[in-house]
């Protein structure tokens, strides 16, 4: 059973920091603890098209209420089930990854999703998605979120 | 106890994986007769148009099949199955024993009795040799193509073969393409982005002959009108691959009737994906669901219960996600209204391009089609999969930030939290 990432809507205040640490988290020019001010760069090398986060900021004009949704790692992921090419699946810890390689963006994964947590990647090739930041043993949105409004669990 | 499944696609990886959670010990044979290890059907496109190229094409890894303790018989057709002694008689003469058995045949391509088809050159796309053969003749310097069908597989074999060079007409006998999945209005935003790519289309005809000495020359169609071709692709549509079940004691209306857990009428036996006939949760009726995730589910749910574990599938619904060039579209359930007491929301955006259009009934969702505009859709199908009210934010379904944000706040704490569970 994989961990989770728990939204605290009470808390998040919007700032969409976990959004450009999530980007951040999956570039190929990210720096172990990076500091904010550092990320500019990333925007740089990826200056031919906005890179996605694999996090979503969910906020409504006229509302105060804001939280980050990301997969939710469904114990029964009907993503992995809907996949024409076998890219999306569970790994034996739990979490449900995207080989993007392998993903020809026919977003039937997009059509399954219940949470609507796959987002289309960079150019829209590949559906990009939360990995649980796997080489950086925690999740980049939850190390960094400034008011504590991400909580990472096993349940 | 020795499963046995018939078919090598998406259904039977379900049944597999759902049989080792559950019965990690006994023995699983695996029938089929192509020689490939299991891949994907819908990439036959995407190989012949070059996207993928054959290591893409298996959607499990190389141990598979050694990893989930399977025994694969490829290459090798099941030609009958005698169910009083429980054994699939292949063609070989080989009698494989089954306790349960799993019928995962698919579907096999439906042509109509015409005029020259034996000839050279006229292939289905269904399956990957379909696509190996058409390679093949575009390799000895096809040029002209012409695809009957319009629906999912014939224009995505429209688009590869485009990709690849060729001219390339498509026959198909209704007044609009994709009509299956797409109203009118939507069907002409598809169809205006394929021939602004080159594709001609021919509506509302049909093919009449198939001209060529041995090999295709022409093609004559319904109308009068003929048209030069060096290949034709027929993708009119897929029937369930049985007939080597007819007249057994099997149940089998369109497709092999099963209930809510996969059995048919005969015990031990089970059937899923394209070549059974299951319950359609949306039209309310048993019907063939011809679509990857439902073959799946049922695959999966037909494993559970071999191996002696309760479980029902009875939200099946045909759904469809699929683009040509840049138009992405995704759709479910009812497309075409078939009741009076259906209620229409739509928003079509010409700026960009882009067409929402939803139905509901008694305040549910029951389909909708998505172009250009597909972000977050999923939420849209689950709302079908649990019949939930929209009632009061059905004013917000149109829109392309459609989210959580719109439903109350307990209800979204649940469905992000349950998420957990789901």
């Amino acid at each position: 059973m994989a961990k989770k990432i728990f939204p605290k809507e009470d808390v998040c205040v919007g700032c969409h920091l976990c959004e450009v640490y999530c980007v951040y988290a999956h570039s190929k020019y990210k720096k172990p603890n990076a500091k904010a001010h550092e990320l500019v760069k990333l925007y740089i090398k990826h200056k031919d098209s906005k890179p996605t986060p694999r996090i979503l900021v969910e906020e409504k004009s006229g509302t105060w209420t804001t939280f980050a949704l990301q997969c939710r790692h469904c114990d029964d992921a009907p993503c992995t089930k809907a996949c024409i090419t076998g890219a999306m699946k569970r790994l034996e810890d739990g979490r449900i990854v995207c080989d993007e390689e392998k993903c020809v963006g026919c977003w039937s994964c997009i059509m399954a999703c219940p949470h609507g947590a796959v987002r289309r990647g960079e150019n829209k090739k590949a559906a990009s998605k939360c990995d649980l930041c796997l080489d950086l043993g925690e999740p980049a949105c939850v190390k960094n979120c400034p008011n504590e409004a991400l909580e990472i669990k096993e349940v | 106890m020795k499963y046995v499944i018939i078919g090598n696609s998406v259904a039977a990886c379900g049944c597999i994986e759902a049989i080792r959670k559950v019965d990690t010990q006994n023995p699983i044979v695996v029938i089929s007769d192509e020689k490939y290890r299991v891949y994907s059907r819908p990439l036959i496109s995407y190989y012949l148009g070059g996207k993928v190229d054959e290591s893409k094409m298996y959607i499990r890894d190389e141990d598979y099949y050694e990893k989930n303790m399977v025994e694969t018989k490829l290459g090798k057709k099941a030609v009958a199955v005698d169910f009083k002694n429980k054994e699939v008689i292949l063609d070989d003469g080989e009698k494989v024993k089954y306790d349960k058995l799993l019928i995962a045949t698919g579907g096999k391509p439906f042509i109509p009795p015409t005029k020259g088809s034996e000839s050279k050159n006229v292939f289905t796309f269904i399956k990957f040799d379909d696509v190996k053969a058409i390679d093949e003749a575009i390799k000895n310097g096809a040029k002209k193509a012409v695809v009957i069908g319009a629906g999912l597989s014939g224009l995505k074999a429209a688009e590869a073969l485009i990709k690849r060079g060729l001219d390339v007409t498509v026959v198909e006998l209704a007044n609009r393409i994709l009509g299956s999945i797409l109203d009118l209005e939507a069907s002409r935003i598809v169809q205006d982005e394929l021939e602004k790519h080159g594709i001609v289309f021919k509506l509302e005809t049909s093919v009449d002959e198939i001209i060529g000495d041995g090999k295709v020359e022409r093609v004559k169609l319904k109308n009068g009108e003929v048209l030069d071709a060096d290949i034709v692709v027929f993708a009119i549509g897929v029937v369930p691959n049985i007939d080597f079940l007819k007249g057994t004691e099997l149940k089998i209306n369109r497709g092999i009737v099963v209930d809510n857990r996969m059995q048919t009428n005969i015990e031990d036996v089970y059937a899923a994906g394209d070549c059974a006939e299951g319950y359609d949760f949306v039209f309310e009726q048993q019907r063939v669901i011809p679509i990857w995730p439902n073959a799946y589910n049922q695959g999966e749910t037909a494993g559970y219960n071999m191996a002696g574990v309760q479980k029902t599938f009875d939200r099946g619904f045909p759904m469809n996600s699929i683009g040509f060039f840049d138009v992405h579209m995704i759709t479910a359930g009812i497309v075409v209204p078939n009741s009076d007491d259906i209620e229409v929301l739509v928003k079509h955006d010409k700026e960009k391009n882009t067409y929402r259009k939803i139905y509901l009934k008694n305040g549910r969702v029951v389909g909708f089609m998505f172009i250009n505009s597909i972000d977050r859709a999923g939420m849209i199908t689950n709302m079908i999969k649990e019949g939930f009210n929209v009632e009061s934010i059905k004013h917000r379904l149109l829109d392309e930030d459609f989210g959580y944000l719109d439903l109350p706040k307990e209800i979204r704490q649940e469905k992000i939290l349950g998420g957990a569970k789901a």
